[in-house]
């Protein structure tokens, strides 16, 4: 991109505020509101697909060799390839970039599904069914729960991954932010940075922002994760600033 | 009463984890199996509830062959302690141990109370329910293991190394409890161990398995330790066996040493070893009068 560099040529400055401001509701509200929906929908249909396909990889570890191979081959095919292809199907719509990125993340969410659920410890899973916990019971209730952590963890991989690639679908116009780098890279006269680093901040901040929302998210939902961490230590000392409860709570065996 | 009758066990590759086993096991008793690594004894107690099906013979709890039961519900009547716990790590302590009643649909405050009331049964702090199991030490978690087992007082309970990934003095602290726990609840009790102290420490009735699944032996303690069957039970006895027969008579309280008498008696008509028999009738007469009024 040497664009930035163009410009700095002319003399002009690197930002030009005026622009921001003339075009925040504009076009960079616009194109900032196609990016989040670019950003998130391919993760939640990936999400959706490598649940079920992750699950059967699971089970049947035969498969898993055979969908890993073709979800990495999908991701090595290049992202505009893709989307060219795609265009045939959908015309060119969000789906055609949707569908594309969505490919994308089953390289990443199913092996967190298949890691994820090989997390589980045999021992639970033994005491699940020995409890007579039936198989979908026990996979909603034991499995899914304690897979969790991986799985979200491949969830954050995934949507940060996400929302920098969306911008390639600028080259087939449909590209969120991505829109606007194109803008700056064709504007008459050599280029204009300003609207490119427009693009790069919002896209850095959005991806900071997706990873910490999930993050708390994954804390919200595994609270038993941070309470094997560290707590036990204090459990301890409060057990022997109160010898009684401690005795109770060991027995006479300690 | 859980009856083993012609039970085989052969996995696909031709390994035979259990061997044409005939075994009865009596209501309202501690019996333990034991033996190596190897030797079927959790396959054989898994049969139990199904989580391993026999490949020959039938397996029946009361009369009812077991596969004619849906395994879930099956599950759900009957206790089951694993080894390390197997506790689940997302749940609170006082969830794991209502596991079973919510399996069962019981409301949630009902099985709560109950759960509570476990807790406080099998010596836990109930400052410690809403805490996780990993913030509880091993010996707190095999607790929370028997509580969970007990939840919905089954009838049986199948335990399996319940108490080997504690340290040696918490584990003798939880036998000890544990001993005291079924004297009031009296349940039938199979009890799975590599362990031939623990074994002799707990057993009303012990098996002992040999590599292969085949059982090799089935008496009450002092039985075992008086007349090993053959050289692999002398063997897996140990040297130590006088000494631990002295251990077993100490041990023994007043219900069950009159019949550890007739035993020490037994051993004594034996005569292999006079010193040692006198001993142990000395630590039976020690541990119960009315006993040593009945062998004079």
């Amino acid at each position: 991109m040497s664009a930035p560099s163009a410009a700095a040529a002319d003399g002009e400055p690197l930002i030009r505020w005026d622009w921001i401001g003339r075009n925040l509701d504009g076009v960079i509200a616009e194109a900032f509101r196609e990016h989040l929906v670019l950003s998130f929908t391919p993760v939640l249909l990936g999400l959706l697909i490598a649940l079920p396909l992750g699950l059967a990889c699971a089970r049947w570890s035969r498969l898993y060799p055979v969908v890993l191979a073709a979800t990495s081959v999908l991701y090595a095919v290049p992202a505009i390839g893709l989307f060219v292809i795609f265009v045939a199907f959908t015309r060119l719509t969000y789906a055609t970039v949707i569908v594309p990125l969505a490919l994308y993340t089953l390289s990443v969410l199913v092996p967190a599904v298949v890691d994820g659920l090989r997390s589980v410890p045999g021992h639970v899973r033994q005491a699940a069914e020995a409890m007579g916990y039936r198989p979908l019971r026990r996979l909603l209730r034991v499995e899914l729960p304690l897979a969790l952590p991986v799985v979200m963890a491949g969830l954050r991989v995934a949507t940060v991954a996400n929302i920098s690639l969306v911008s390639v679908g600028a080259l087939i116009g449909i590209g969120g932010l991505g829109q606007l780098m194109v803008t700056g890279m064709k504007w008459p006269g050599g280029g204009f940075a300003t609207p490119i680093i427009v693009a790069i901040v919002l896209i850095i901040l959005l991806a900071l922002a997706a990873d910490l929302l999930l993050l708390l998210v994954q804390r919200l939902l595994t609270p038993w994760e941070r309470a094997g961490r560290g707590r036990r230590g204090r459990a301890a000392a409060r057990e022997a600033a109160a010898p009684g409860r401690a005795a109770a709570g060991e027995g006479g065996a300690a | 009463m859980i009856t083993f009758a012609g039970v085989t066990k052969r996995y696909p590759d031709g390994t035979v984890a259990v061997d044409h086993l005939d075994l009865e096991i009596p209501a309202g008793r501690i019996t333990v199996l034991v033996g190596p690594s190897g030797c079927g004894k959790t396959t054989t107690l898994r049969m139990i509830n199904r989580m391993v099906e026999p490949t020959e013979g039938t397996v029946t709890v009361d009369g009812r062959d077991v596969r004619g039961v849906d395994p879930a519900t099956l599950r759900r009547g009957i206790g089951y302690v694993i080894q390390q716990a197997g506790l689940f790590p997302h749940r609170t302590i006082v969830d794991n141990i209502a596991t079973v009643p919510y399996l069962l649909g019981w409301d949630k405050k009902k099985a709560r109370a109950r759960a509570y009331e476990l807790m406080e049964r099998v010596g836990l702090d109930p400052a410690l329910a809403r805490r996780y199991p990993a913030q509880l030490s091993g010996g707190q978690q095999q607790r929370v293991g028997v509580a969970r087992a007990l939840a919905a007082d089954p009838p049986i309970m199948l335990m399996d190394e319940p108490f080997s990934a504690v340290d040696p003095i918490v584990r003798a602290g939880l036998q000890e409890e544990f001993l005291r726990l079924q004297r009031d609840l009296e349940k039938t009790i199979v009890f799975v161990t590599h362990d031939i102290d623990e074994a002799v420490k707990l057993g009303h009735r012990i098996a002992v398995f040999q590599v292969g699944g085949v059982l090799a032996q089935y008496a009450t303690p002092d039985e075992l330790l008086a007349r090993p069957a053959d050289d692999f039970v002398t063997d897996f006895l140990g040297g130590e066996r006088g000494i631990r027969r002295l251990r077993f008579f100490k041990e023994l309280d007043a219900e069950e040493s009159a019949g550890a008498a007739d035993g020490g008696g037994a051993a004594a008509r034996a005569g292999s070893d006079g010193s040692e028999s006198d001993r142990a009738g000395d630590a039976a007469a020690e541990g119960d009068g009315r006993t040593a009024a009945a062998e004079r």
